[in-house]
C-alpha cells in the first residue's frame, strides 16, 4: 500500500476518486431519497460520472483535441471515448424524459411522487382488494 | 408570458440566430466540434424557446404535432436509408466508398447524408418531448412559481 | 495548472451534487442539475473532448433543464420531508464507495500515453482518418464513419425513447378530455 503514498500515483488517480465521490452521490440520492423526481437527478449524476471516467481515460497528457492540426508531430487524445460519450449523452436525455414522462403518470394516477406515499397506497388497495375475495368467499360458503 | 415585453422582444431576436447557428453546428461539424446530435439539439432549443415565450398554441400553429412525429421516422429513414442505398451500389451496409467516384468523396457524401438524419430525429423527438410535456394541463399556476 | 483547475472544477461539482441531495425545493434541484451539466461540460473541454462538452451544455443545462421544469409543473414543487434518516445508504454507497476506489488502484496513471486504451483503437483511427476520410474532425469520421453502424443503435435508442414519451404523455389527455366532454 506505500504507493498510495507516491505523489505521483496519487495526481494521477486523484480523477478517479473524485468521479467516484461523484457517482456515490447519485447513487446516494438514488438510495436514500423518496422523491421520484430527485431519484432522475441522482441517475444523471451518476450518468455524468461515468461519462467523466470514460473521458478523463481518452485523455492524452501533451495532446490536444481530436481535430486536425497542421503540425504532424502534434499529439490528439483518443476520439473513441468522445464518440462514445457523445452519443450516450443525447441517448441519456432522451431516457430521462421517458423516466419524467412516467414519473407525470404516476402523479397523475396517485396523485403523489413520493415513493413512499406511491407504495402505501399501493399496499392499501391491495389489502383492500384481499379483504374483498375474503368476503366473497364467506359468501359463497355461507349459501353453500 | 404575455406580459413580459423584454423576453418577447429578445426571444424575436435570438431565434433566427440561433436557428442559423444550429445549421452552422450540422453542416461545419466535419471541420470543428459539432455534428447532427449537437444542431438536432439546438434547432429544438430555438423553437422551444418560441413555445415557452410565445404560446404553446402558436408554436403548435408553426409546426403541427403531425409534422413533428413524421419527422421523428424521417431522419431515422434517411440514416438507415444510406445504408440501404450503399447496398444497391454494391458496398456494404454503411460503406460510403461507393456512393461517389473517389472514394473519399463518397465518404463526404454520406457522412453528410447520415449527420443530417441524425439531426432531423433528434430535432423531431426533442420537440416531440416538449410537445408532450407542456400539452399536459399544470396543476400549478403562473403566481405559484 | 490543468490539474489546479480539474480539481477545482471537480470540488464546485461535488459541492453542486451534495447540495441538490440536501436541498428540497425541486425547481432548486432542477436548477443545480443545469449548473451541474455546465460544469461538467467545462471539466469536458479541461480534459480535450470539445464535441461532448458542446452536447452537454446544450442538452444537459438546456433541454433537460426545460424537461424537468415541465414536469415539476405537471407535479409537485417541493420534495416531502423524508419520515427518517437512516444510515443504511449512507454506509451501502461507502462501501460501494470503497469498492469502486480499490478498483481504480490498478488503473494507469490521467493522461499516461502507453494506457492500454491509447494504444489499441485510436491511434488507428486518428492514423486512418486524414487518409480514408479526409475530414479534420477524428470524432466526426469516427461517429459517422468507421462507426455509423453503432451510431445508427443510437439513433434508433433515441427514437425509440421519443416514441414512448409520445404514447406516454401525448394525445391520450385530448382523448380522455373529448371522452369526458361527451359523457
Amino acid at each position: 500500500m506505500d504507493s498510495l503514498f507516491n505523489t505521483e500515483f496519487a495526481l494521477g488517480h486523484m480523477n478517479y476518486w473524485l468521479f467516484v465521490i461523484l457517482m456515490m452521490t447519485g447513487l446516494y440520492i438514488v438510495v436514500a431519497r423518496g422523491n421520484l423526481l430527485k431519484k432522475i437527478v441522482g441517475l444523471n449524476l451518476f450518468q455524468v460520472a461515468v461519462f467523466m471516467l470514460y473521458i478523463s481515460m481518452g485523455k492524452v497528457a501533451g495532446g490536444t483535441a481530436p481535430i486536425l492540426v497542421d503540425n504532424p508531430d502534434q499529439a490528439y487524445s483518443n476520439p473513441l471515448p468522445h464518440v462514445l460519450i457523445l452519443t450516450a449523452i443525447v441517448v441519456g436525455i432522451a431516457t430521462t424524459s421517458l423516466g419524467l414522462a412516467l414519473i407525470v403518470r404516476i402523479n397523475e394516477t396517485y396523485g403523489t411522487i413520493e415513493e413512499d406515499e406511491v407504495l402505501d397506497i399501493d399496499h392499501d388497495m391491495y389489502s383492500a382488494e384481499v379483504a374483498e375475495m375474503e368476503k366473497f368467499k364467506l359468501m359463497n360458503a355461507e349459501t353453500r | 408570458m404575455e406580459h413580459h415585453l423584454i423576453l418577447r422582444v429578445v426571444t424575436k431576436m435570438l431565434v433566427g440566430p440561433i436557428l442559423l447557428y444550429a445549421l452552422y453546428v450540422q453542416f461545419h461539424g466535419d471541420f470543428g466540434p459539432g455534428g447532427g446530435f449537437q444542431a438536432g439539439v439546438i434547432f429544438a432549443v430555438a423553437f422551444i424557446l418560441f413555445g415557452l415565450v410565445f404560446s404553446l398554441r402558436q408554436l403548435r400553429k408553426l409546426v403541427p404535432d403531425w409534422v413533428v412525429h413524421q419527422l421523428v421516422a424521417l431522419g431515422l429513414l434517411l440514416y438507415a436509408g444510406t445504408g440501404v442505398l450503399t447496398l444497391f451500389l454494391g458496398g456494404n451496409f454503411l460503406d460510403y466508398n461507393v456512393l461517389a467516384d473517389v472514394a473519399y468523396q463518397g465518404q463526404h457524401w454520406g457522412i453528410i447524408a447520415i449527420e443530417l438524419g441524425v439531426g432531423i430525429t433528434v430535432f423531431a423527438v426533442m420537440l416531440s418531448i416538449y410537445y408532450a410535456f407542456a400539452g399536459r394541463p399544470p396543476q400549478l399556476d403562473d403566481k405559484d412559481w | 495548472m490543468e490539474l489546479a483547475i480539474t480539481i477545482l472544477l471537480f470540488l464546485a461539482l461535488v459541492s453542486c451534487a451534495i447540495a441538490i441531495a440536501l436541498v428540497r425545493n425541486l425547481f432548486a434541484v432542477v436548477m443545480l442539475s443545469g449548473v451541474v451539466s455546465l460544469l461538467a461540460a467545462l471539466l469536458f473541454i479541461v480534459m480535450d473532448a470539445v464535441d461532448v462538452a458542446f452536447t452537454e451544455a446544450a442538452v444537459g443545462a438546456g433541454i433537460s433543464s426545460v424537461l424537468m421544469l415541465g414536469t415539476i409543473a405537471l407535479t409537485a414543487r417541493n420534495e416531502k420531508v423524508p419520515p427518517r434518516y437512516s444510515l443504511v445508504p449512507l454506509a451501502v454507497v461507502s462501501l460501494t464507495g470503497m469498492v469502486l476506489i480499490y478498483g481504480t488502484l490498478d488503473m494507469p496513471n490521467f493522461g499516461d500515453k502507453n494506457a492500454p486504451v491509447q494504444t489499441h483503437v485510436g491511434p488507428s483511427y486518428i492514423e486512418r482518418t486524414p487518409k480514408e476520410i479526409k475530414v479534420p474532425n477524428f470524432v466526426t469520421g469516427v461517429l459517422a464513419s468507421y462507426r455509423g453502424y453503432d451510431t445508427l443503435g443510437e439513433v434508433t435508442v433515441v427514437f425509440t425513447a421519443g416514441l414512448g414519451v409520445i404514447l406516454l404523455l401525448g394525445g391520450l389527455g385530448k382523448r380522455r378530455k373529448r371522452r369526458r366532454e361527451s359523457n
